[in-house]
């Protein structure tokens, strides 16, 4: 399905995460966060870097690899967000969500 | 269904055993509901404090002897090595799908905001002291005061 964010129309699926990378932005980005009620710090963007470019070298992510990451730690990732911060991410970051138990 | 529509808002594992397998169903359990954004707490009682009994976490084992599933008579089940063999075949396969050790889920647990309890009788059973315990307990509790860390709405409870 279709849907407009940041006045762009951009495919989404059911659950409201993007279905083509190529349409993401950093408008979409913020538009996405603001959904979620997180305003994006230069903390949060480098995360959504690291979780796209892991994204980009198909690499399943996971709770435990984002630890290992050096980017952030588990504890600073549910802090910047909260409430299913893996979810969250990716669905800001305009990957598909994540498949993983762990 | 009318409390939150029926939504899960946190839940209360209670983990009596320390067979690997155990403890990995409720440590998936625990860390998987902190990734749905749900509350989870952990009560660890009778055997399964010795997942988080600082010497003892690091040498769980996997049943072979009363597990059906490992398809294996209980007599050879039984036989010296045959306990040691399993687990170590179950942690390289644990290894392949990115499953942590018991230490490191456990610090991954703690990190994600996961309520880790020891059971008071347990705990006095066994003779253990927090200092024995793994690093991040955050406290020893009565059945009670665990019941009581579980109240309000949409709180399950699991016993494992």
């Amino acid at each position: 399905m279709e849907k407009i964010i940041a006045g762009i129309p951009v495919e989404v699926n059911e659950e409201g995460y993007m279905t083509n990378f190529s349409q993401w932005n950093k408008d979409i980005g913020k538009a996405l966060a603001a959904e979620a009620n997180i305003s994006l710090s230069p903390r949060h963007w480098e995360v959504i870097s690291y979780i796209q470019d892991e994204f980009r070298k198909e690499v399943p992510l996971s709770i435990r690899k984002i630890g290992k990451s050096g980017v952030v730690d588990i504890k600073e990732f549910y802090a910047l967000f909260p409430n299913a911060p893996l979810k969250t991410a990716t669905k800001i970051a305009g990957i598909p969500k994540p498949a993983s138990c762990i | 269904m009318n409390e939150y529509n029926g939504e899960i808002r946190k839940m209360m594992i209670i983990l009596s055993k320390a067979t690997l397998e155990n403890v990995y169903a409720a440590f998936v359990l625990a860390n998987g509901a902190r990734m749905e954004g749900i509350e989870a707490e952990m009560f660890f009682t009778f055997f399964g404090l010795e997942a988080v009994h600082k010497k003892k976490l690091e040498h769980l084992h996997v049943a072979t002897v009363g597990n059906p599933a490992m398809h294996m008579p209980t007599l050879l089940g039984g036989l010296p090595g045959v306990e040691a063999l399993a687990t170590s075949m179950m942690k390289k396969e644990m290894e392949k799908i990115d499953m942590p050790d018991v230490h490191e889920f456990l610090d991954i647990l703690t990190a994600s905001g996961v309520k880790l309890w020891a059971c008071k009788l347990a705990m006095e059973m066994f003779h253990y002291k927090k200092e024995d315990m793994y690093e991040g307990l955050d406290g020893v509790l009565t059945v009670g005061d665990f019941y009581k860390q579980g109240s309000g709405l949409g709180t399950h409870m699991l016993f494992i």
